[in-house]
């Protein structure tokens, strides 16, 4: 933890028991996975590696996962409930374990079905006190703490995309932290991974979706709770 | 901004003020928050410590696990029958400590001080020192703000997670925290403070994290208890006047040395120790 900054850093977070890593971290990666699903989650098969497929139930890491995906806070008291509350909305969620090669043992991979038949894959670490990692998107590498806003594209691989999205942002006064950018040779189809130190307003999303080259655009809140 | 120990005291030494004013006045210079904001925040945290370590008391749990209940109740049990070795102030300091533990592996709301797994220490040691005493809120709230100090500098130069540098990491840290915090809440000058976190952090030096099942359970609740009385002992030596011949800062690098260390099987990973005995495997098989 080299990024400790503030005593609520030390002195936190406050959150439903009994492991910083297997429940709160559990939590705030399920949160991930319902922002890039846009929030819209019919339901969920997630699939458990190591720590995370051999201890779940004596950490509740299944209920803090499904939590997340619910948009509930690691101190949220619901948390403990939340697979009967997933339920009782009609969110059909299940479990698998897996092994992945070379994976931190806090491994969970995500499958979230959305209502209109699409499903967003992701896989995340809980790598230590809470903190979370995002590692693969949709096929693409990425490294998604949930820190600050996150913009990721898809899109094809053609010459000018990138300085269209970033110049809009510019003049929306939105200043980007940290950009990177993945390609798919075969399929031309690439991603950028956009970090900005403000939200980017939904009007901006919006014309950035119906950019002739965009594909998809998902956003990732901050995650660390107020 | 301090990152060390002597960093600290100096900026103590220089404006002339408690390591918890030191603290706050960072806090407020490094994140942007208002005094009042702090305290609004650090006063929400008092009354999830004093929740979490009393919960348990008045309604029985069943943890996640099932390796632990109850013991939180029979501490209390035992300070009415008035013959402790020790005595009551340790004893119900034990008990809260127990009463954390409890509660967070029943997935009670609870504050990580440093860490869920060592959420029992500091709780434990400012609110039963406060009911001693008969502290007021601020008083108790200063002891939140040296505990947090003591943390960061950890955090910074070591670590407190049990994955990294085994229980010595967590439990050690709360209960180095904590000594500190008592000391400046007793009295104690800014260097005491720093000896006395010192002390509770070479009193546990290596002490590995060996979950049995790999659950925040045991001996993780003992370790608590017992955390919280070497947090104690360690401010008494520390206001005693005894020093530390090894300066908090080299026990921070000494422990995260020990930590780096440390085998694979005796960082959480339930592979060594207490978690491997016959029994301990015994019980696991049981419950599964």
């Amino acid at each position: 933890m080299d990024k400790i900054n503030s005593i609520f850093d030390v002195l936190g977070p406050i959150m439903i028991g009994p492991s910083s890593s297997h429940t709160a971290g559990a939590a705030r990666l399920g949160k991930i996975a319902r922002y890039a699903a846009n929030r819209d989650v019919v339901g969920a098969k997630i699939y458990l590696h190591g720590s995370f497929a051999e201890t779940a139930d004596g950490h509740g890491t299944k209920k803090a996962l499904v939590a997340g995906i619910l948009g509930m806070e690691p101190h949220d008291e619901r948390l403990k409930l939340a697979l009967d509350i997933a339920k009782d909305e009609g969110i059909d969620i299940s479990f698998e374990k897996i092994a992945i090669d070379g994976a931190h043992p806090n491994t969970a991979r995500f499958e979230i079905y959305k209502s209109g038949g699409e499903i967003v894959r992701l896989t995340g670490t809980s790598i230590g006190g809470g903190a979370v990692i995002v590692t693969e998107m949709n096929g693409f590498d990425v490294e998604i703490t949930g820190d600050y806003y996150t913009m990721i594209t898809k899109h094809n691989d053609k010459k000018g995309i990138i300085s269209r999205v970033t110049t809009m942002l510019a003049e929306n006064n939105v200043n980007i932290g940290n950009m990177r950018v993945k390609r798919n040779h075969k399929s031309n189809i690439a991603s950028m991974i956009i970090e900005t130190d403000d939200l980017v307003s939904a009007t901006i999303v919006e014309k950035i979706r119906r950019l002739d080259e965009m594909i998809a655009v998902i956003e990732i809140m901050p995650i660390r709770e107020k | 901004m301090y990152r060390n120990a002597r960093e600290l005291l100096g900026l103590c030494n220089e404006k002339n003020v408690k390591i918890s004013e030191m603290v706050m006045l960072d806090e407020i210079e490094s994140n942007g928050l208002s005094r009042e904001e702090i305290l609004s925040k650090l006063d929400e945290i008092l009354v999830i410590m004093e929740n979490a370590s009393s919960a348990t008391l008045y309604n029985p749990v069943k943890t996640l696990g099932g390796l632990i209940g109850g013991e939180g109740k029979k501490m209390m049990n035992y300070l009415q029958q008035n013959r402790m070795i020790t005595d009551q102030w340790i004893v119900k300091a034990m008990a809260r400590a127990f009463v954390c533990s409890e509660y967070n592996a029943s997935m009670g709301r609870i504050c990580a001080a440093p860490t869920a797994g060592s959420c029992g220490i500091i709780p434990a040691a400012i609110l039963t020192y406060a009911e001693k005493f008969k502290l007021n809120r601020e008083e108790m709230i200063a002891g939140l703000l040296v505990a947090s100090g003591i943390g960061k500098i950890i955090s910074i130069n070591a670590t407190v997670s049990g994955a990294e540098g085994g229980c010595q990491a967590e439990c050690g840290s709360a209960a180095a925290m904590a000594a500190a915090a008592l000391t400046e809440m007793s009295g104690g000058t800014a260097e005491q403070s720093m000896h006395a976190a010192a002390i509770a952090l070479k009193n546990i030096m290596g002490l590995i994290c060996d979950p049995i099942g790999g659950l925040v359970e045991s001996p993780c609740s003992k370790r608590n208890a017992s955390g919280v009385v070497n947090a104690m002992i360690s401010a008494d030596i520390a206001l005693a006047g005894v020093v530390s011949i090894i300066p908090f800062d080299e026990v921070v690098e000494a422990m995260k040395n020990v930590g780096t260390g440390m085998h694979q099987d005796f960082k959480e990973t339930a592979r060594g120790g207490i978690a491997i005995t016959r029994t301990a495997l015994a019980l696991i098989e049981k419950n599964k």
